[in-house]
């Protein structure tokens, strides 16, 4: 094969970058060598001006983080055909103005699948087994005055309801089934051959579990999904994990079940106002807070820079999409 | 049965203190502290039952002052703290208490492997803190499809490898003799494993073989990048070679449950980000402690009444 001379940016393929100034992955170098990456923080010429100039040659479009993708912003961009987010999560992107445009979307929600499931899988036995509380324990040198430290609650055998059996959520189903943990679900559409039980709605799910995994999409519908209704339902004991948005629960009630001990515990990795977490958590031994982080390790970013890449390229030679979410 | 003594050797559950007050003469080893030969020799005759734990066991000197001592029945599964070739000798029985604390090990160990790798508790005291206005935690490292190794192929280590298969990791083993009926890779050299392993459980059962089958050689086959889960007893791992290792980066972090001087963990461990420490919690919860309970007691009330031991070691 020939030896490739570094292509003139110019000849290659044009995506814009979309992200909150202060937001970026480090994916440059990656993306610059295969496609002409137009990202107007790093221009001096001002944002509005930057993007006029380029948008008769924006087809693509890579969001990093947060950065809102309005109806106002695809207005901006009258020949965007395609979103290619670096998030599982598709809140920040108004999804409905992107059909109407027939802008299509893809999420990295498969590469992330296998951290996040961890995550929660790590935060649930954390809150039923107490580690983080008992290495808090242990490091702060506090020999117990009396001689027993508090017991934990066996994982086996509990009842678990996952919300939203996507990518996520089946791989979560799947570390916990090994537990021995009985699984159901809760969802959108009932799922063909999956052997898990199907709710039609959240608070039944929370009724007959002692466990919530939270693994859906914010939208709409889900805004609020879990309220102080489903968090009684789920009783006493029970035990939400959040590894999807802060506002898939209300966020108030959850902090008032917790205290005030309607619920038995929670493990969290979002939150409604990141990265403000409400501060009455802090004292609580039967909750554990993660930043924001489930996603985080050098492998998903790896995956999701190759799962970004692979839609991108095959968006620009004409060929299937690798991850795209489908318009419901 | 409530004129036979039974002797409880510290405490360790009250709900097993009191199903045991409700049916035997129990005797409190602790209510007698100083001095214990005294009052050994006091009542030493009418105890026939010692309820021992990991602590405190029955040791040659406890059975020798105890003359008509039939049975040891721990609410425990490792049987370490109990003279064993002493009660084979005095035809003692003894009883343990496996099988039911077998899930929650394993889910420990899982969680201890989890909390290290992805930094859990870190994060929390992160969060807690309120740093993260300033800025992002930074990244961790993925549990899913690392190669996991476990010395120890029993109960406990089987439990460990179903869950880590859940997860896409690769399983091998070490024990005294490959296991038949297993897909797992077999090392019978230790130190071999944990070159090939990113994260070694110790699962197995405290004997003279196995003490500190954890030392330098194979600390440092394991590495800077190895994870050491130790869910078995301290005296597994050389402690002062282990945090040596941690303390150098020699060892890439460590998830423990157990100390060779417990309660006592080494303080320089204290500072480490790299490592999770909990205090000897492996069958601590609610549903386990209360299963363990029962089983000591059913054991006690079989040998009582002439029936077979549930569990029986001896």
């Amino acid at each position: 094969m020939a030896d490739k001379e570094a292509q003139q940016p110019e000849e290659l393929p044009v995506v814009f970058l979309h992200r909150p100034p202060s937001f970026i992955l480090p994916f440059g170098d990656h993306l610059r060598s295969q496609f002409h990456v137009l990202d107007p923080y790093e221009s001096p010429e001002p944002y509005d001006s930057f993007l006029a100039r380029h948008a008769p040659s924006i087809r693509a479009l890579m969001t990093m983080g947060p950065a809102l993708v309005s109806a106002e912003f695809l207005d901006r961009l009258p020949v965007l055909e395609l979103i290619v987010a670096t998030s599982a999560g598709l809140d920040h992107v108004d999804l409905p103005a992107c059909r109407s445009r027939g802008i299509v979307v893809t999420n990295a929600s498969s590469a992330f699948a296998e951290d996040v499931a961890d995550c929660a899988v790590g935060l649930l036995i954390d809150v039923l087994r107490r580690i983080s509380a008992a290495d808090r324990f242990v490091r702060g040198r506090m020999l117990p005055v009396k001689e027993t430290y508090p017991l934990g609650f066996k994982l086996g055998g509990k009842r678990v309801g996952i919300v939203g059996l996507g990518s996520i959520g089946s791989e979560v189903a799947k570390r916990l089934s090994a537990f021995g943990c009985t699984i159901a679900y809760t969802s959108r559409n009932k799922k063909q051959s999956v052997p898990f039980l199907f709710y039609a709605n959240v608070r039944d799910l929370a009724a007959n579990s002692d466990v919530l995994v939270l693994c859906c999409a914010l939208t709409k519908e889900t805004y609020h999904l879990v309220n102080k209704d489903v968090m009684v339902a789920l009783g006493k004991e029970g035990v939400i994990i959040n590894v999807g948005r802060g506002s898939l629960i209300n966020e108030k009630e959850l902090v008032q079940c917790l205290v005030g001990g309607e619920i038995g515990g929670a493990g969290l990795d979002v939150y409604e106002n990141e990265p403000n977490v409400p501060k009455e958590l802090f004292g609580l031994d039967n909750v554990v807070l993660s930043p924001h982080s489930a996603g985080g390790t050098p492998e998903g970013f790896e995956a999701v820079l190759q799962l970004t890449v692979g839609n991108l390229r095959a968006f620009f030679s004409n060929k299937p999409l690798v991850s795209e979410v489908s318009n419901e | 049965m409530n004129n036979i003594g039974v002797l409880m050797t510290c405490p360790m559950s009250e709900y097993l203190e009191n199903q045991l007050e409700n049916r035997f003469n129990l005797f409190k080893l602790w209510n007698h502290s100083s001095p214990k030969p005294d009052f050994l020799k006091t009542h030493s005759s009418s105890i026939k039952a010692v309820v021992g734990n990991t602590k405190i066991g029955a040791d040659a000197n406890m059975i020798d002052s105890l003359p008509n001592l039939e049975i040891v029945a721990s609410y425990s599964d490792g049987l370490d703290k109990i003279d064993l070739g002493k009660c084979k000798e005095k035809g003692i029985k003894v009883t343990n208490t496996p099988d039911v604390l077998t899930d929650d090990v394993a889910d420990l160990g899982i969680g201890l492997a989890l909390a290290v790798l992805r930094k859990i508790c870190v994060c929390d005291r992160f969060v807690r803190s309120g740093n993260w206005i300033n800025g992002d935690f930074a990244l961790a490292s993925k549990f899913s499809g690392k190669s996991v190794g476990i010395v120890g192929l029993g109960r406990i280590g089987s439990a460990i490898a179903k869950r880590a298969e859940a997860f896409n990791c690769s399983i091998s083993y070490h024990s005294r003799s490959k296991k038949p009926n297993t897909n797992y890779k077999y090392y019978s050299n230790i130190a071999d494993l944990a070159a090939d392993c990113q994260i070694l459980f110790v699962a197995c059962a405290l004997t003279e073989e196995t003490h500190h089958i954890i030392n330098r050689k194979v600390i440092d086959a394991l590495g800077p990048k190895g994870i050491l889960i130790n869910i078995g007893r301290g005296a597994h791992v050389d402690e002062p070679e282990l945090v040596s290792a941690l303390l150098e980066g020699r060892l890439g972090g460590a998830g423990l449950d157990v100390y060779e001087n417990e309660p006592n963990v080494p303080e320089q461990l204290f500072s480490l980000e790299n490592i999770v420490l909990v205090p000897h919690v492996g069958s601590d919860t609610e549903e386990t402690s209360k299963a363990m309970a029962d089983l000591v007691i059913s054991n006690l009330e079989a040998h009582f009444k002439c029936k077979p031991l549930l569990t029986p070691v001896l």
